[in-house]
Formats: structure tokens, sequence, C-alpha cells
């Protein structure tokens, strides 16, 4: 039971963890029809800034002062790549949805080489204070307490997400121009500047899921981003493309399948690590041969 | 025959004889080449150009001719890679044998694979291939029965290969067998385009939804493609793996079939020229810029400079956004700088009318 207890709830930190990063890719595609690849560079981005920001504060207060400024710095610059991106690479090709997807194609691939360069290819320690590596119990099961942090962040930004969307102005503003932008420009409100706060959001959030991830993992290294983006797109399409409560319910449903299939695999089947992964991609089939359209139904 | 018939026979097979020639010739050109071409370093280089050359036709059967964005491509290589070395090197099976067997695989896993990932279209069809992909890559890396070697790769048994494609000497044989990978991908992928299915393809890529108006299936043509391309990839990584002498799990990754991408659309969607531009020329900027980068000329710029020019990919993948933003047709629509190719219009439209409920 106390096993049951603890695979289900690090199942539900580690879908946390992917929704974290499937909500911005959500969100952008959902609202401006871009997918997009260059999701896990801003992931990457963000995660190497907070890392850097925390290694040059030196002395500063505590560790977990430290770790909260960094990882302030870091969403900052999830967001203004986010935003320049939008501006000089995602604009210029408004409609030209290939284009886009190219272009962020080569984003994540320049991205990806530049921190290479830079900083190498080994892994990165992210301190992060000691109550952060400590277990809660509950029901007999010891739970890190990191895997609280990534449900209890990816609540916040489901329910912020829908909140913003759905009861600001700005939020409004977003959804009336995605429905219909000549109209919304033709009332004198400028939608460019309302797509380019999506793709801001969207940094932030990619930019959330790196330091998160940083946590999680206790490092970071060049690759995160590509090899948590492969999960994200798994959700984003068992989830239904666009859909971001879809994506938090195929995020729940990858992470506690993957971490299940992960144990009990290997203690019956004392087969080869990895299971969970491949269980992963053959959910993915599954729903697709049953709902070609994911779980939200919104494809054909 | 009229004359572009002619000329459509012609220039092709000049060139592949001009190709054929060149381990017996020793040109060197300086910068562009690290050495003279007989000498066997330069000879496995544009080897390598041709293999990939050949694979990014096979990348552009699918994107370009018929309209499906796969993010997946790579497993199909890597299986021709791996496949062939576990069965020569774990198995000891001789060398027809593996062939075989790889050919066999490489029809039936596009098949199985392909029937799945195309009941989505546009987007999700990419990510679908992708995720599949990502499948074959955690499997090499988790190193079942230690068959795959893991991160460290798998050698090939020389003992099983015929003594014509072993050690250094014999670079040239490969090299033939690289130019033959080329022209034999060039002729099928141009046989195909124009046959029936082939135009139908392309009507895919046009309209979908009229193909399905006439009452075609789409379902099955693009099933076709997709295998066509990924048999042809599969043996694409044969080649490779005879080339190279191994396995790496490099050609299982998400970008590796990115590059196959940026290798299209450099070169020209859509046209078989351009892929095979693209895919040699990609390879060889990949190859050549590295050592270009510890040249005296880079090596006296500022590090803020350096440290980036010091990364091929970093390189390309600047060059490949410049093309997307003012050379969209690709080197092989070089003449109509800036405007965007139809092909790329319809891809767009395929895209949006598979995304949406009909």
């Amino acid at each position: 039971m106390d096993t049951f207890v603890l695979l289900s709830i690090t199942g539900l930190g580690l879908g946390a963890m992917y929704f974290l990063v499937a909500s911005g890719l959500s969100l952008i595609y959902g609202l401006m029809g871009v997918l997009n690849f260059a999701h896990g560079a801003f992931l990457t981005v963000g995660a190497y800034a907070t890392w850097y920001t925390e290694s040059k504060l030196g002395g500063v207060g505590n560790v977990g002062v430290r770790f909260v400024l960094a990882a302030l710095v870091g969403l900052a610059v999830g967001a203004i790549v986010g935003a320049v991106v939008e501006i000089a690479l995602i604009r210029p090709l408004y409609q030209r949805h290939i284009e886009q997807v190219l272009v962020t194609v080569g984003l994540a691939l320049v991205t990806t080489a530049l921190v290479q360069a830079i900083w190498g290819n080994d892994a990165r320690t992210v301190a992060v204070p000691s109550w952060v590596g400590d277990t809660t119990h509950v029901l007999g099961a010891s739970i890190p307490n990191d895997r609280w942090i990534e449900i209890a962040a990816a609540l916040l930004v489901l329910f912020g997400l829908e909140a913003f969307l759905r009861r600001t102005r700005y939020g409004l503003i977003i959804r009336a121009g995605v429905e219909n932008r000549a109209m919304v420009t033709a009332l004198g409100i400028d939608v460019r500047k309302a797509f380019t706060l999506v793709f801001a959001i969207g940094g932030v959030a990619a930019a959330l899921a790196g330091v998160l991830s940083g946590v999680y993992f206790g490092t970071v290294d060049p690759s995160r981003g590509t090899s948590l983006l492969i999960f994200a797109f798994i959700v984003v399409v068992i989830g239904g493309l666009g859909s971001i409560r879809g994506s938090a319910l195929a995020a729940v449903v990858v992470g506690l399948t993957q971490q299940y299939v992960n144990y009990y695999g290997s203690v019956h089947l004392s087969a080869l690590g990895g299971l969970g992964d491949l269980s992963v991609v053959l959910l993915l089939g599954l729903v697709l041969l049953a709902r070609p359209g994911g779980l939200s139904g919104k494809l054909a | 025959m009229s004359a572009r018939q002619v000329r459509n026979v012609a220039i092709p097979v000049v060139l592949l004889v001009a190709l054929a020639f060149v381990p017996r010739l020793s040109i060197d050109i300086p910068y562009v080449l690290g050495g003279s071409t007989d000498t066997p370093g330069t000879l496995q280089l544009l080897a390598l150009m041709l293999v990939f050359a050949g694979v990014a036709l096979t990348y552009d059967l699918l994107f370009g001719y018929t309209g499906l964005l796969s993010f997946g491509h790579a497993l199909y290589f890597a299986l021709g890679v791996y496949l062939t070395a576990i069965a020569m090197t774990k198995w000891h099976w001789s060398f027809a044998a593996s062939l075989l067997l790889t050919a066999v695989v490489g029809l039936v896993l596009p098949l199985l694979l392909g029937s799945v990932s195309l009941r989505v279209g546009g987007i999700a069809f990419a990510m679908v291939t992708l995720a599949f992909a990502q499948a074959g890559q955690i499997l090499v890396q988790q190193n079942p029965h230690k068959l795959t070697g893991g991160e460290e790769g798998l050698g090939v048994d020389y003992h099983q290969l015929p003594e014509g494609l072993v050690g250094v000497f014999n670079t040239k044989h490969l090299y033939w067998i690289a130019l033959g990978y080329a022209a034999a991908v060039f002729a099928i992928v141009r046989w195909a385009v124009e046959s029936s299915p082939g135009r139908v393809w392309q009507a895919i890529r046009e309209n979908e939804l009229r193909v399905e108006v006439i009452g075609l299936r789409p379902f099955v043509f693009k099933l076709m493609a997709f295998v066509l391309s990924s048999f042809l990839a599969t043996a694409g990584g044969v080649v490779y793996l005879l080339l190279i002498g191994g396995a790496t799990p490099e050609v299982t990754t998400a970008n590796f079939t990115l590059t196959l991408l940026v290798m299209v659309v450099i070169g020209g969607t859509g046209t078989r020229w351009g892929a095979l531009i693209g895919g040699a020329l990609y390879t060889l900027l990949d190859h050549r810029l590295g050592s270009l980068a510890g040249s005296d000329a880079v090596d006296s710029l500022p590090s803020v400079l350096k440290t980036p020019l010091q990364e091929p990919l970093f390189v390309l993948g600047v060059l490949f956004i410049l093309v997307v933003f003012f050379v969209p047709g690709g080197i092989a629509r070089i003449d109509r700088l800036g405007r965007r190719p139809r092909t790329l219009q319809r891809l767009e439209e395929a895209l949006h009318t598979t995304q949406e409920p009909a």
C-alpha cells in the first residue's frame, strides 16, 4: 500500500513537471497555431539562467534566498527570450506556420549548440534548501518534498492560465484576437502586443519548468530541454492539441503510467529499465487508435 | 524524345560518371576539402556527403512531395545502422543474411508504425512520429542484452564483411557504394513521383480533401510514400554503417531528424536536386566548419564570436534560419530570392486541412 501511495504521488509529481513543460507549448499552439520547437530551448535557457545567477550570488542570504532570487531571474529571462523571439522571428512570418515551425527548429538547434559552446556538456548542480531534499510521510510512504513543489507549481500554472484567459481583459483580447484578428484590430486594439504577451507567458512557463526540472533532477544540462520537450509533445497530443486542460489530464495519466510501469515492470518482469518511457509511447499509440483527436477530442 | 527528356536523362548520367571517376583523380579544393580527393579521409567525407544527399531526398519524398512533416525519420535510418550491426556482430550472421533481415524489418516496421501514425495528420503526425523515434532511442540507450552498446555504440565485426569493404585502402569502394546509393534513391524517387501513386501523393499535398472526393483513400497512398521513404532511409543507414564502421546513438536522436529537415529546407523543399545539394552541403559544412573554426582567422576573433563559431550546429542553425527568412525556396530556387515557393504554401494548407475537422 505504501509503495502504491509513493508511486502515485511521485507519478503525480512527474506528471506535474510534464504539464509545466506542456502548458506553455499548448498555450502557444492553442492560441497562435505555432508549434514552438524552441520551447525546450526556452526551458534550457531559463534553467541555465537560474543556475548561473545562483552561482554568482555567492554569500547573499541563505541558500533558499539565493535559489528564489535566481529562479526569479530565470523566469524573467524566460519572459524576455519568449517576447524577443516572437517579435524578431515569429511576427515577420505571420500566417506562415510552416516557416514558423522551421524557425523554431533552427532556434532550438542554435540555442542548444550555444549553451554547449559556452558551458560545455557537463551537468551543473543546482543548490536548493535542504528541506527540499527531505521527505514527508503520507499514509506510510515517504514522499520527496520536491514532488510537492512540482505539483503545487503545476496547479498554480493551470489555474493561473485559465483565470488569465477567462477573467482578465488581456485574456479577453487574446481570445478575441484568435477568433477574429481583423475585427479586434479594427476596434483599435493592437493584437500583436497580445501575441507577444502570449509568447512571453509561454517563455515564463518554459523557464519555470526548467527551474523546477533543476530541482527535480538536482542538475541542469544542455540536452534537458530537448528530452523533456519530447514528453511534453506526447502529453500535448494525448491531451488534444491546444487544450490546456486536456494537457493537464494527459500529464497526470502519463506521469502515473510511467511511474507504475517502471516499478511494477522491473519487479515482476525483471526486464530492462526504461520500460516506463516505452509504455508512454505505447499509450500514445493506443490513444491515437481509439481517439485520434486525443482525450479532449479537439482534432478531427 | 524532346530536348527536355534528353536533358533529364543526360545531366544525371553525366554527373554520375563524373563522380564515379573522382577516386581516380587527385583534386584538392583548398579550405573546402581537407585534402586531395584520392586520399581516404577526403573520399570518406565525399561518400558521407553522398549518403546524406540520398537520405535527405528520402525525407523530401515525405515532406516536400507528400506534405507529411515527420519528426521520426531517424528511426528508420538508425534501424539500418543498428540492426545490420547487431546481426553481424552479436549474432554472427553473414553479411547477406544481415542485409536480408534489415530489408524485411525495414519494410514491416514502417508499415506498422505508419499505419498508426497516419491516423492523424499535420502537426499531430509530426509529434507521433517523434514519439516512436524516441522509443527507438530509448531502446538503443537501454542496451537490452548488451545488443546496442548503449552510449558507447557498437563496432562492426569486420570478419563478416566482404574483403573489398574493409580497410582504409578500400575507401574508394565504399565511395562507389555511397554514390550508387545516392543515384539509386534519385532514380527511384523520380520514378515513384512520376508514377500514378506519386501523382496522388502530390495531389494529397495540394489538396487532400479533393483526393478523397475523387474516391481515393489518401491513407493508403500516404502509407505507400511513408514505407518507401522509410525503407530507402534504412538502406542509407546500412551504407552509413559500412562507411563509418560502427553504430553510434547519435543517429537515433530527434536532432538527427531535425538535421534532415534542415538539409531539405536549405536545399529546396520538394525539389530532387535541392534535397541532394542540401544533404551534401550540410554534411560538408558539419565536418569542415569544425576544422575551419580552429584556423588562425577565427582564432584571432574575440571569444564572444569565437565560442559560437566553434560549434558547427550553431553556424548551421543560423544559416538555416536565414534561409527560411530570405530564401524560402532553398538553394534550388535561389533565382527566386525571397519569394515563397508554391510547395511551402501547399504544405501549409495540407497541415491545416488535416488539423481541423473537415
